[in-house]
């Protein structure tokens, strides 16, 4: 038996827990979770600990059980260098969303709780899966508690925002559907360790770009890829501030996985073909992204455009087909996932304090009124915007690196002119932060409102994701090393 | 010359047990037992049916009601009832679904206007004529059974009196069921007149002139259409909502699983058995029915405001997953029975799950309307989290794996064969089935007003049941496939 299980039916139990005890007891839900959700991630930590980094590409602490035996599928799990760190975050970020709940009065916080941990056992389950329908079946578990979470908690258009978000990503998952039972089928196996090993070489080259095209879509809506990504501004904006985290910090990396861990080396051919307009729309996406972002008045619709353009990059990583870009990619994925978390944190601090996120609203002079508050605002923001010494820019600037030399087969001068572009649309993402920062910590105080500045749960929650982001700024060979085995294995490189 | 047959009793005693058990309980009911009484003697006796089918299940398989040996000729065994795997495994659904309608019954006996006696005892009529079609392997033994099961289902739909609804559902049933039984008939004739046979491995033998060849795809066609009708297929479902609506809801469920069921073994076994070598005539006409079954139910469910309505048109969607694995032509016809049936297995599961809290609305509320279910979860939070996972299984969205696993199997036959085409009609219309199963789902969560479900032994029983079957076979698929393809 794998300790890899443990890693699932913790947050399972910690989901249905709280239901069963009898009304007698009284639990504090959220103090529940903050124990729950902090042996899960001690148990991702054993793992961190217990992992070969001398073999990174290798599936470590296997787990191969029949579950369904009559359709081919099985229970197999496993880890490697790609799915590690975000196994890590995703524990990391769920237990300081228990944290940042800490002291609030939450409504209705049992079923809050259990949504939480049930988000958590899909997120997880999608990292370990490495069985077609396994990863489906955790991919799609996410969808129901995260519009719950919305629908349940969000602010006024919640209705909307929750509706808009399980209709897109309903459709992308009836397409990602039928990609895999035709990749699955076609291939002859779910098995994804034995998929990536055999480089598509049982498909046809046009079922391929018919797989492709379906696994990519229903992947691209979740990421997501502009013009896929209009849900993801209403559902940020409405969601609260821990559903946003989630929703940033790991679930649109589900989508980027997935095409790492499956699409692309299943299906090179499929990749090849598609790779150019991958990367196209991945530039539109981060021009299109830093250009709204330029024009919001809301301080969570911003991070949330801001989130499109980031995602651009590691689609546009993973377009060039490049160790580079790949690995790019899931630098970035990490990247996107603890500082865009950390924004979220503070944009839903600054609301509650505020009681708006209306930038006009909010006025300036932060740093005056609340020093500290306006100092880790302005910490996540550089990093955001890719300053050198942080983990933003390793993510962009392999991106943009691996674009100058994409990989074999694809059309060079195409990618060199998305990489000329992105680089634009980096200085945009620059001028809109700025713009930001320039707005509400700078300047005259617009409100005479007290402000409180940073409270202990707050710095419990935030002071982790501060100095991991530090950490792989100024020392990115930290995740690259774990990554970069596993990435030329997948594309079938050598080392 | 000996001509009397010797009768395998053990492997009849399925359909005996229910038989005799008809009988007695109409016989009780004369006697004035109550109601109650009556109903639980009923789910006992299909209880003790579905023990005699266990018991089966380890054994040989077994033979009976053959061609005597002295008549016999050079021609094969030939005979009529054979209890095989498929025919264990169809029983054993039809039994347990058949349990479940019960216990709905026994809840809507108590406030409704129904005689006790005669509603039990057609439900067990109709019960015996499905456990007697899928064992059935000639054609006037498939077709006698179609209308055992076919004939006590009319009065069932009729049984509330003075309802004009439901006496209107019941002619309309009656109407396009007699026609269908006659298409059926004449289908049969053709084919005994150009194979000159009724036993399915003696048609399937038979060499045909070519002359008479499309007098015997005729018949074929005609055949298929015939079982077209039980199943709802499109054109022959316009039956479906109005006598869903109309009949009272347990009636409604029993007609969505069990004479549904029939209806899909008796396809699976003349294509099958009889038919093989004439997949050319039933492939592609079993391709193109599963298409427009699937899609008319699924784009007229978009549509309902009315719950039963609703599940009525959505299991006609269902049906077309269903016919769907049977299109693959006779080299793959295996396998795609086992999908049918893995499908049928677990659609019974999830639908009947639905039928029971539905019903439970339904006599909360006559009219039934969808937008009653807002705050369902709220207001009765078991029956609302369970209609809630019932309908996202029947959606074949995870956590529902069960109904996921039911449409890869479907999927994965569909892929194996020559109509590709249609897994991608099948693709689509998953979508179409994803929304308004879902929000029907997400109304149940939504701040509102409606009436309570009402409580009790029976509704909750019933719940209970397929709530738990639905909860494990979505973790563990397996427990129940194996049934469905034991050697895989």
């Amino acid at each position: 038996m794998s300790t890899l299980v443990h890693l699932l039916w913790l947050p399972l139990a910690a989901a249905v827990l709280p239901f069963l005890v009898p009304a007698s007891i009284r639990l504090d839900p959220i103090g529940f979770g903050r124990v729950a959700s902090g042996f899960v991630l001690a148990m991702a930590l054993v793992q961190v600990a217990a992992f070969d980094y001398g073999e990174p590409s290798r599936m470590q602490q296997p787990m191969d059980v029949p579950w369904i035996p009559a359709i081919g599928v099985r229970f197999h799990l496993g880890v490697d260098g790609i799915s590690l760190p975000l196994v890590v975050l995703t524990a990391l970020l769920t237990f300081l969303c228990f944290l940042y709940l800490g002291r609030q009065e939450v409504r209705n916080a049992r079923l809050m709780t259990a949504l939480l941990f049930a988000l958590e056992l899909g997120m997880i389950g999608t990292f370990l899966a490495l069985d077609l329908v396994l990863f489906f079946v955790f991919f799609e578990i996410v969808l129901i508690p995260m519009y719950a979470v919305i629908a349940i908690w969000g602010g006024e258009g919640r209705r909307r925002a929750a509706h808009k978000f399980i209709l897109y990503t309903l459709l992308g998952s009836a397409a990602l559907l039928a990609g895999l039972m035709l990749l699955g089928v076609g291939a002859g196996t779910f098995d994804m360790v034995a998929l990536a090993e055999s480089q598509g070489m049982r498909i046809a080259r046009g079922a391929q770009i018919a797989a492709f095209a379906f696994i990519g879509l229903g992947l691209a809506v979740k990421t997501p890829m502009w013009p896929l990504h209009t849900w993801l501004p209403d559902a940020h904006t409405e969601a609260p501030t821990v559903g946003s985290v989630l929703l940033a910090g790991v679930l649109l990396k589900m989508g980027t996985y997935g095409l790492v861990r499956i699409a692309v080396p299943a299906l090179p051919e499929g990749a090849r073909f598609w790779a150019p307009l991958l990367g196209c729309l991945a530039v539109v996406g981060i021009v299109y992204g830093a250009l709204a972002c330029l024009a919001q008045t809301d301080l969570k619709r911003l991070i949330a455009y801001s989130s499109i353009g980031h995602m651009g990059f590691v689609l546009l990583g993973i377009a060039t087909l490049s160790a580079t870009g790949l690995n790019a990619a899931l630098f970035g994925n990490i990247a996107h996932g603890l500082i865009t978390g950390l924004l979220f944190f503070l944009a839903g601090s600054i609301k509650e304090r505020y009681g708006t996120g209306d930038l006009a609203g909010i006025g300036g002079g932060m740093l005056a009124r609340a020093p500290r508050l306006a100092s880790v605002l302005a910490f996540a923001s550089v990093a955001s915007l890719g300053l050198p010494g942080l983990a933003g820019f390793w993510g962009e600037m392999l991106a943009l690196v691996g674009s100058y030399r994409p990989g074999a087969g694809l059309p060079r001068e195409a990618f060199v002119t998305y990489m000329a572009v992105a680089a634009v649309g980096a200085v945009l993402t620059a001028a809109y932060l700025l713009r930001l920062l320039g707005r509400i910590t700078h300047g005259r105080s617009g409100t005479g409102v007290v402000v409180a500045d940073v409270r202990p749960a707050e710095w419990a929650s935030w002071a982790p994701l501060i100095v991991l982001v530090v950490l792989i700024g100024l020392w990115p060979g930290l995740l690259l090393a774990l990554t970069d085995g596993p990435v030329r294995a997948l594309i079938g490189a050598g080392s | 010359m000996n001509v009397i047959q010797e009768i395998d009793y053990a492997a009849v005693a399925p359909v005996l047990i229910v038989a005799l058990a008809a009988v007695g309980v109409l016989l009780a009911g004369a006697f004035e037992l109550g109601a109650r009484w009556l109903g639980w003697l009923t789910a006992l006796a299909l209880s003790a049916g579905l023990a005699a089918v266990f018991a089966l299940v380890p054994g040989e398989v077994r033979r009976t009601f053959c061609v005597p040996e002295t008549l016999r000729g050079d021609g094969p065994e030939s005979c009529s009832y054979v209890v095989d795997q498929f025919t264990l495994l169809f029983q054993g659904i039809v039994l347990a679904a058949a349990v479940v309608v019960v216990l709905m019954s026994l809840a809507e006996l108590e406030s409704a206007d129904v005689p006790a006696g005669e509603y039990y005892f057609l439900l067990l009529c109709a019960v015996t004529g499905v456990l007697a079609l899928v064992a059935a392997r000639d054609l006037v033994l498939l077709f006698t059974a179609l209308e055992t099961l076919s004939l006590p289902v009319f009065a069932l739909v009729a049984l509330k009196r003075y309802d004009g609804r439901a006496t209107e559902a019941a002619v309309k049933l009656f109407l396009v069921s007699v026609v269908s039984a006659a298409v059926l008939l004449f289908g049969i004739s053709l084919v005994y007149g150009t194979t000159g046979a009724m036993h399915f491995d003696r048609i399937s033998a038979a060499s045909v002139e070519g002359a008479l060849e499309p007098v015997l795809a005729a018949g074929i066609v005609m055949v298929v259409a015939g079982f077209a009708f039980k199943v709802a297929a499109v054109p022959f479902h316009f039956w479906a909502p109005d006598v869903y609506q109309g009949a009272p809801v347990p009636v409604a469920a029993f007609l969505s699983v069990v004479s549904k069921a029939g209806g899909f073994a008796g396809v699976a076994l003349v294509v099958a058995l009889a038919f093989p070598s004439h997949d050319h005539v039933w492939g592609p006409l079993l391709a193109v029915l599963a298409a427009v079954t699937m899609t008319v139910g699924n784009v007229m469910a978009l549509r309902q405001t009315q719950a039963v309505r609703l599940l009525a048109w959505s299991s006609v969607a269902q049906s077309g997953y269903m016919l769907a694995p049977l299109a693959v032509g006779a080299e793959h016809i295996g396998q795609g029975i086992g999908a049918t049936a893995g499908y049928l297995a677990f659609y019974a599961v999830m639908n009947l799950g639905a039928f029971a809290v539905v019903h439970g609305a339904a006599r909360a509320s006559e009219e039934n309307l969808l937008v009653d279910y807002r705050g369902l979860a709220r207001r009765n939070p078991l029956s609302g989290i369970l209609l809630a996972f019932f309908l996202i299984c029947l959606a074949g969205l995870p956590p529902g794996v069960m109904g996921l696993v039911a449409k890869v199997l479907v999927f994965k036959a569909v892929v194996t064969g020559p109509v590709l085409w249609l897994a991608a009609v099948m693709a689509v219309n998953v979508v179409i089935g994803l929304y308004y199963y879902l929000v029907w789902a997400a109304r149940l969560f939504a701040p509102g007003t409606g009436p309570m479900l009402p409580s009790g032994l029976p509704y909750r029983l019933a719940l209970g049941v397929t709530g738990a079957g639905a909860v494990l076979l979505s973790a563990a698929p397996q427990v129940l496939l194996q049934a469905v393809f034991p050697t895989g």
